[in-house]
This record gives structure tokens, sequence and C-alpha cells, in this order.
């Protein structure tokens, strides 16, 4: 890995997402038009007293779901637009070192998360008076954290998708299990035996249960800082994984 | 000083079959070597082996005394793929400056190839909004700026005009002037007759590896056109129909 390949491939990479202004407002929009459309769901659900409400239940977590879907869905298509218009083959005869790429998009759209996040975090907190115990701060770090295992989870798929088509499917395959059993719509522990135990191999289970300790703990507990290292370590393992897929030599 | 490529019984299988059959030959430094066959021969899969991007079933392809593919050949050999691989979304100059920036070198190493390639008013434009031929000119751009020792270009001229192509074959010779090496493909005859040396591919195997002149004189006529189709009938009645039988075989 070279420091200065690095940086010039991530810069490339938010370069061509900063030309395509349309996905950036989407971006930074859709998130912000869905917390909306919760906070008049649940506005008139009476909270029952000494319970967070049903939106601040609802919100945090999705904080941490924008990212996580979003940048999964734009780094797939991405790297599979690198593999069908030669631009990785190419590559691959550069100085290039794999890492360097597979960094470069985690660094990029992991920034990019970073910013989706934030903007959405503003809007729940200041807008819809989104209540959580400790810091905003590690809401948006966990939610950054989030956007690296998607784009590292992305990287990894795309080797198996050969259109967009195929692409686009592993949305379903990889986020949507994520999603239900990530102890949102039923507390994981009142889960079946074998829902819990696939459950706990899921990150996404352990990124959400930290954004539940920051939004009932004032300090950062030290069940936050264990989730957040296993969430880091799956984007790290995820990255290696897509790093195997990628061969300079095919056939 | 030793070769530039060095291709001994290459053997490349895609799919389930055979695209090369044993290719040797060597090109030597400093020249223009002109890669010509019709389409499907393996023009394609040749570059791809001497690149080290293809899995090769055997022989051996050394390039600048290293091995195909080796990592340190990665800064000395620039790649310009057949369909252009550049980044639509990006303007000319800002792929041309990532490149470059990928070879270590600057701004204004990638404005220079700009201008090499006749794109100097269109630097500033999307790529995905260029014509096809100015696409794949941004394309060749991007493997001219890392002043590679050798170049493989894999129909650099298809779609260009008369006067850019020839624009773009004498910076080819500029190039081989200063002893940078090119391997150039192209399934137009026309083209032969401004190479250094020529490799004729045909069904995956090489039926001439000379000059132009050489090659003429091999066929007995004047005319490259003309003298490819006679050597082609002299490799068929040859060793051509063993050859056909075991192609068609798998
Ligand atoms: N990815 C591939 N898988 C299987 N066969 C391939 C693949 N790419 C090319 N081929 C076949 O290999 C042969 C040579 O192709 P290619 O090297 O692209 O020829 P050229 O560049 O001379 O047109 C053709 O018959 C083509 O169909
Ligand atoms: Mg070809």
């Amino acid at each position: 890995m070279n420091p200065r390949i690095l940086a010039v491939t991530t810069g490339r990479i938010l370069r061509q997402l900063r030309h395509d202004r349309r996905t950036v407002a989407l971006l930074l929009v859709v998130p912000a038009l869905l917390l909306t459309l919760v906070y008049y769901m649940y506005a008139d659900q009476p909270a029952r007293s000494g319970e967070v409400s049903t939106f601040d239940r609802i919100a945090l977590v999705m904080l941490g779901f924008f990212p996580f879907i979003v940048m999964f869905l734009v780094t797939s298509i991405a790297m599979l637009r690198e593999r069908t218009t030669g631009t990785l083959e190419r590559l691959l005869t550069t100085p290039l070192a794999k890492a360097d790429l597979l960094f470069g998009y985690g660094i990029a759209f992991g920034l990019a998360g970073a910013v989706q996040a934030a903007v959405a975090s503003a809007l729940a907190y200041w807008l819809f008076d989104l209540d959580t115990a400790g810091g905003s701060g590690f809401v948006i770090m966990i939610a950054a954290l989030n956007a690296v295992l998607a784009v590292a989870l992305g990287l990894f798929c795309s080797a198996f998708a050969r259109t967009e088509f195929q692409a686009v499917q592993f949305m379903p395959v990889v986020v949507a299990p994520q999603l239900l059993l990530c102890g949102l719509f039923v507390p994981r522990d009142e889960m079946a035996g074998w829902l819990q135990a696939i459950s706990d191999v899921l990150p996404l289970s352990y990124a959400v249960e930290a954004l539940q300790e920051v939004g009932a703990h004032a300090e950062p507990t030290g069940t936050m800082w264990r989730d957040v290292a296993v969430v880091a370590g799956a984007a790290v393992l995820a990255l290696v994984l897509a790093a195997a897929t990628l061969r300079r030599r095919s056939g | 000083m030793e070769d530039a490529i060095v291709l001994r019984d290459l053997v490349v299988d895609r799919g389930r079959r055979r695209v090369l059959h044993g290719i040797s030959c060597a090109v030597p430094r400093g020249v223009v070597a002109g890669l010509l066959g019709p389409s499907g021969s393996g023009k394609t899969t040749l570059m791809r082996a001497v690149v080290g991007v293809q899995v090769v079933g055997g022989g051996t392809a050394t390039v600048l005394g290293r091995p195909a593919g080796s990592a340190d050949l990665r800064r000395r050999v620039g790649y310009l793929t057949q369909a252009p691989s550049v980044y639509a979304d990006l303007t000319v100059r800002e792929n041309a400056r990532y490149f470059a920036a990928l070879h270590g070198r600057g701004r204004a190493d990638a404005d220079r190839a700009i201008a090499d390639v006749g794109l100097g008013a269109a630097a500033g434009q999307l790529v995905g909004t260029l014509s096809g031929g100015q696409r794949s000119r941004a394309s060749l751009a991007c493997a001219l700026v890392g002043e590679p020792e050798l170049i493989v270009l894999d129909e650099p001229t298809v779609g260009q005009d008369p006067v850019l192509r020839a624009e773009l074959w004498s910076r080819f010779h500029e190039l081989a002037a200063s002893g940078v090496t090119l391997l150039v493909s192209s399934h137009v005859m026309d083209e032969a007759a401004r190479c250094d040396r020529l490799l004729l591919i045909r069904e995956g195997r090489l039926i001439a590896d000379d000059t132009p002149d050489a090659v003429r004189a091999a066929a007995g006529v004047s005319d490259l056109d003309e003298a490819f189709l006679r050597l082609i009938r002299a490799s068929e009645t040859g060793a051509g129909v063993a050859a056909g039988a075991g192609g068609e075989a798998s």
C-alpha cells in the first residue's frame, strides 16, 4: 500500500461522486424524508412514562441504517462498473495495490456515509427532538462505521455479480436479514434460539446494540466499545475477503 | 540489449477453447511492432498476456527482462484496453491526472498527454459526453501519461479520422525513436505498413514475424493485404490441416 496512491484514489472516487449531483442530493434528502415520515407515524402515540418514545427508539436505529443500506448499494454498483468498463483491469496493470483501491473506497464512501449520518442526525436532534442519553457524536461515529462495513460488504459482493441487476439483488440478500434480526422489530432476547444465533453472527446486530447503548447511557459503555470493535472487525474481515476476490490475472 | 518482449510457446485457453496455440516471438526495444490479425484471432488475449492480466496455460512471456505481470513492471508498462477504460463520470483532465498520479507523475504530464492525443480543447469535458473516437483518445492519454518503457495499445486508432490517425502514428514513432517500445494491434492492414515490425496472427497462431518489407518479399507481392492473404493460404496448405482439426476438436 502506498499513502500517495491511496490518497489520489480516494480523491478520484469522491470526485466521481461530486460530479453526480443528483446522487448527492438523494443521499442527503432521502433520510430526512423518511425520518419525517416516521416522526408523523408515531406523533400521536402516547409515550408511556419512564420509557423512551417509539420515535426515539426507531429514529436512533434508522440513523445507523441509512448509511449501511445506501453505501452498500453505491459501492456494489461502483465496483461493478470498475469491472465492466475495464477500468479495474487497467488499474491492476498500474502500480496501484489492491489495498489502495479497497481502502480508497472504504475511506471515500465511509466519509460520504458520515456526512449523510451527520445531516440526518442534525435533523433528528433539532427538528424532531430526538433524545439520547449519550452524545450525538457517538451516534454519527457508529453510523459512519456502518457505512465502512457496508462498503466492505459491497466490494466483496460485487465480485459475484456480472450485471447491475444482479448487484441490486444482493441488497435484499445481505441487508434485509440484518435489518430484520438486528433487534429493532423484536428484541433479540425475545427471539427463538436459532434466530438469536443467526442474529449473533450478523454485524449489524452489534451496530444497533451500540446505538441503543448510546441512547440509554450518558457515558460510553464497555458494551458499546465491544460492539464497535466487533463491527470494525467485521469490516476488516469483509475487506480481506474482497481483496481475495480481486485477481490481477483472469481467464 | 535484451528484447522488450519475448514469448516462448505461449498457450492460452479462454472458456473451454484454446485461443493461443504456442506463440513464440521476440520484439526488440525501440520499435513500433504491429500485431495484426482478423477479429477474434487472439490479439487482445496476447496483449493481456504481455501486460500480465491473462491466466496463461503454458509457455513463458518475458517483458523487459522480467516475467510478464511482475510487480516492478507495473510502473514500466502502459496498457490501453480495446474498449476505452476511463471513468465516464470524470472529465478528461481528471482521468489523466488520476492515472498520472498512479505513476507518480504530475499535472503537467497529464496536460501534455491530453494535448498529445489532440484532446486539449475537450480537457474539461466529462468523458461520458465525448464521442466514441474522443473517448478512446482519452483512454490513450491515460496509457501514455506514465511515460512507460513498453506501451501496449489494443486497437488505438479505431474510429479516428485519417488526419488524427496519421498524427497518432507519428507520435508512436517519436516515442519509439526515444527508446520506448510499442506493441500496437490493429485489424486493418493499411496500418501494417506504418509499423517497424509485424506480427501476423490468425486463429491463435503466428503466421509471420518480420519487417513489412520482409513480409512483402516472403509473399512475393508489394501489397501487404495481399501478402497477408498469401501467407494465410501458405500456412493452411502446410501445417494448416492438422492445426485446424486440433483447434476445433475441443
Ligand atoms: N472472456 C472470454 N472467455 C472466453 N473466450 C473468450 C474470452 N475473450 C475472448 N474469447 C475468445 O478468444 C478468441 C480471441 O479473442 P481476442 O483475443 O479478443 O481476439 P481479437 O482481439 O484478435 O479480436 C475469440 O475467439 C474470442 O471469442
Ligand atoms: Mg481485440
